[in-house]
């Protein structure tokens, strides 16, 4: 048997996939779990791998051959989608970690995220809130114990051994709401394929860039470099002229600060005419 | 009978071995994927029967570990792959002193560089240096291997090197522990002959590692660390390490010869096996280091041809490759369940954390237009954007030299600053520092301070005040070490923007060597700092994206607009309250959560 569990760093991907290979391990099961550190933590992808049986030999999970798909953040559940063999089972949090990098497009105010989408007959997509269902009982943090939940009813160890690698795994403090994350889990009946939707960010179109005036006879040049300090986009420098110029006058996205700041009124925008 | 088997890492296992094998002092420097080693070897050792520590850097270690050696103790040294070119010096000379005390080097290599800044195949260095070099493939070989390392060691005394990987070292699986053995009593034997390696020692020596090379040819032969999987007769398949697993996994009724001992060759074993099989193909990660060894035996071999020299091998590359080779059937590929629609996943690059203080000296670097010399921890990720602010970065501590070459070329046109961790600076920066002092060359120098060797997990080093057990140590105060030696020197506190940016414009404009210390403890670890958090006052953002370009992760957009442009929003639940965006905004639309808001307890 092989479980895919991927999400973002800070999110107990690590701490469940620890579960499910003592789990296994406590039943009798020889078990590997491989996993990455190191720069993943920051912020970035993390994903482990967990195979169990009579002898495993791979740490690693070949792409199409998972038989369950965990996933603590929607994005990640996209990623590891191509890791899940027909006829397996993706269990996905709804949580959307939308990463700085995502932020680029500022003048359309477009967020490069994964859409929503809904399981088919050959995709058996189980997703759900689980920071809400996590938070409702309890600990909003708990929420890989309830996608914990949701894998035991797919993979029912014989026994108290789910029980007793979550106690062995979770910190003291945190079990209790842990465990009723956990039964939260393995009561969550997803209508297979149905995620409720989350509303995104309104989306507008992407407008030309403004027109950015300069006077050269009004700025002071580098000895105040205000323009250049405040600009986002870092559309101005001083390029060997005296004055100010914009060297990268397509990123401008409008926002006036290099004119509103200007001591000297020599920068004014002007906003692109609608087409 | 057996105890239980416990699921450990690799890492863990190693440790796990070295005390089963006695061993009573262990030095290394944290690298990525070899740290957890000492920490898993203090974890276990509770009642300090083995000195455990962070040493300066891996060259330090592996002295450490040498001359723990002569003392007649067995010793053990970590470090990643890089971390063997440091410590290479000594690497070199230690198989003509030999060993007091068992002497077991292990390197962790990190394939498809998760970590590193490359992925050099750590297996030549044991040809270059010759000593015996043994390949576990998973957490039960980890904890096996070493104790035959140290068997080995003190048998042929050589030094003896242990490699493992990221899927090795960082993989768990179910290792049944012995019993520990306490560290035996030591002594250490005056053998300057063997031990003073003098160039007439040293030719004695070197004779003597020669001869002790046809030793372990002959004992590669009969160490009991090989297996052979006797299958098809069609295909025979040479490996070791983590490429056995997928081979097996793959392909499970080939014949597989498996070598774990694989310098010097085992060349019987390999000849018989070959013997055995109509066509041997070798399936290895990385170089073909034993590809050209069959090779240079006289054995007909296939490998590289099929499989590729860079990144990590996997299941899949490895069924590809013996598809290639006309050893499996196209049909053993499998499919994956349809995903449904056109819908990717974005990218998700490693970001600095909420409240890092590395961020805002790199804001100050950008501003200041400065060609920034980098090096190796988590400020490396400032070269992305949106701080886009660094030129280079290669080694551990080559940020200063690099800078002091810059600026001696004539080709930088603007101010040169190298930009440097606290333990990478400790680690190899000094002698580059004194080298642009003495030199007079004209750079600056960001040492990054945040008290802790922050992208390894934040282990302990000569800074921080706690030693790797975490009791309480001398900190070196980085300050008055480059007052001393002759470098001006400020130190500023990051968070200050202002403060900051002028400190770094004064560096910059100063004649001579400058030093800017940005002190500030990593917000991560020892433990996590969490002030009250920060809010936008949503009619105040004039969404001009200025605290969007500190990149960081609390700080998002929300469903709000202002001239079509979306407005800020910070995540409460993440924010450290580092004040660093609210200082920036040009509004003052960034304020600490308010209090008053707040529902009273009942």
């Amino acid at each position: 048997m092989s479980v895919l569990i991927v999400g973002v760093g800070g999110q107990g991907v690590i701490l469940a996939s620890a579960v499910i290979a003592d789990a296994a391990r406590r039943v009798g099961h020889d078990v590997k779990q491989s996993e990455v550190h190191g720069m993943a933590q920051r912020g970035g992808v993390v994903t482990s791998h967990v195979r169990y049986g009579s002898v495993v030999r791979s740490p690693l999970i070949a792409a199409g051959e998972a038989d369950v798909v965990v996933a603590c953040e929607w994005n990640e559940a996209v990623r590891a989608l191509p890791y899940l063999r027909r006829g397996g089972t993706a269990i996905a949090s709804l949580e959307r970690i939308v990463p700085p990098r995502a932020l680029a497009d500022r003048r359309s105010g477009r967020v490069s995220y994964p859409p929503l989408f809904e399981g088919s007959a050959a995709l058996d997509l189980r997703a759900c809130d689980a920071v809400d269902i996590a938070r409702q009982a309890g600990n909003a943090k708990a929420a890989n114990a309830v996608l914990l939940g949701m894998v035991s009813m797919l993979l029912p160890f014989p026994g108290d051994a789910w029980r007793e690698a979550l106690a062995a795994h979770v910190p003291a403090g945190a079990l209790a709401a842990n465990e009723r994350a956990f039964d939260a889990g393995r009561g969550v009946r997803t209508a297979r394929g149905r995620p409720r939707r989350l509303a995104h960010a309104a989306e507008a179109p992407a407008a030309a860039a403004p027109a950015i005036e300069i006077v050269p006879a009004w700025c002071k040049g580098v000895e105040c470099g205000v323009c250049v300090r405040v600009c986002p986009e870092r559309c101005l420098a001083f390029d060997g002229s005296p004055a100010v110029s914009a060297v990268r006058p397509a990123a401008c996205t409008g926002c006036r600060l290099c004119e509103t700041f200007c001591p000297d009124f020599a920068i004014t925008i002007h906003e692109a005419v609608p087409a | 009978m057996d105890a239980p088997a416990v699921l450990l890492s690799g890492n863990e296992a190693i440790a796990q071995g070295a005390r089963e094998a006695g061993v009573h002092v262990a030095a290394g420097y944290p690298g990525t994927p070899s740290t957890e080693i000492l920490e898993a070897l203090a974890r276990l050792d509770p009642d300090r029967r083995v000195h455990v520590e962070w040493s300066t850097n891996e060259k330090v270690a592996i002295d450490v570990a040498l001359g723990a050696s002569l003392g007649g103790s067995r010793a053990l040294v970590t470090m990643k792959h890089v971390g063997l070119n440091v410590a290479s010096d000594t690497f070199m000379t230690a198989p003509y002193t030999g060993v007091g005390g068992g002497l077991v080097i292990v390197v962790a290599d990190d394939p498809g560089m998760h970590s590193s800044q490359n992925e050099q195949d750590s297996r030549a260095y044991a040809r270059m240096a010759g000593v015996p070099l043994l390949e576990p493939a998973d957490s039960a070989e980890c904890r096996e291997f070493t104790i035959a390392a140290f068997a080995i060691s003190e048998r042929f005394d050589t030094p003896v090197l242990v490699r493992t990987a990221t899927r090795i070292a960082h993989a768990r699986g179910l290792v049944r522990p012995g019993p520990v053995r306490a560290p035996g009593v030591s002594k250490f034997v005056p053998q300057p002959a063997k031990y003073v390696m003098l160039p007439g020692n040293a030719r004695r020596r070197r004779l003597a590692l020669l001869e002790r090379l046809r030793a372990l040819e002959r004992f590669a032969d009969e160490c009991g660390l090989h297996r052979v999987d006797q299958g098809d007769v069609d295909v025979g398949i040479v490996t070791s390490g983590i490429a056995y697993q997928y081979v097996r996994e793959v392909c499970p009724r080939a014949s597989v010869l498996k070598l774990g001992l694989t310098h010097p060759l085992p060349a019987a074993t390999v000849r018989a096996f070959a013997d055995s099989v109509r066509r041997v193909i070798v399936v290895e990660e990385l170089e073909p280091c034993l590809e050209e060894r069959l090779r240079a035996l006289g054995i007909p071999v296939e490998g590289k041809v099929f499989f590729p020299a860079d990144g990590e091998l996997n299941p899949e590359r490895v069924r590809d490759g013996l598809i290639a080779a006309g050893a499996l059937r196209p049909s053993a590929r499998r499919r994956a369940a349809p995903a449904d629609g056109e819908v990717s996943a974005g990218v998700r690059p490693p970001v600095l954390c909420p409240g890092c203080p590395h961020v805002v000296p790199f804001v100050a670097l950008r501003d200041l237009d400065a060609i920034v010399m980098g090096d190796i921890g988590c400020y490396t990720l400032a070269a992305n954007e949106p701080l886009s602010a660094m030129d280079s970065c290669v080694a551990m501590g080559s940020s200063i030299g690099m800078a002091c070459g810059l600026a001696r070329s004539g080709g930088a046109d603007r101010p040169v600053v190298a930009a440097i961790g606290d333990s990478t600076f400790l680690h190899a920066g000094i002698p580059a520092l004194i080298d642009a002092v003495c030199n007079g060359t004209r750079i600056t120098v960001l040492v990054l301070d945040n008290r802790t060797t922050a992208m390894t997990g934040g282990q302990a080093h000569a800074g921080s005040g706690a030693n790797l057990r975490g009791d309480p140590a001398r900190a070196i105060d980085i300050a008055a070490l480059c007052r001393t030696i002759g470098a001006s020197t400020e130190v500023v506190d990051p968070y200050d923007v202002a403060a900051t940016h002028r400190a770094l414009e004064r560096a910059v404009a100063s004649p001579g060597v400058s030093v800017v210390i940005a002190d500030r403890p990593c917000v991560e670890s020892p433990r996590k700092i969490r002030e009250r958090p920060y809010e936008v006052v949503t009619d105040r953002c004039v969404a001009c994206q200025l605290c969007v370009d500190l990149g960081c992760p609390s700080i998002l957009w929300g469903n709000d607009r202002f001239e079509g442009r979306p407005i800020v929003t910070i995540e409460t639940e993440t924010c450290s309250g580092c004040t660093v965006c609210a200082q920036l905004c040009p509004t003052e639309a960034i304020v600490p959560v308010a209090l008053a808001g707040a529902p009273l307890a009942s």
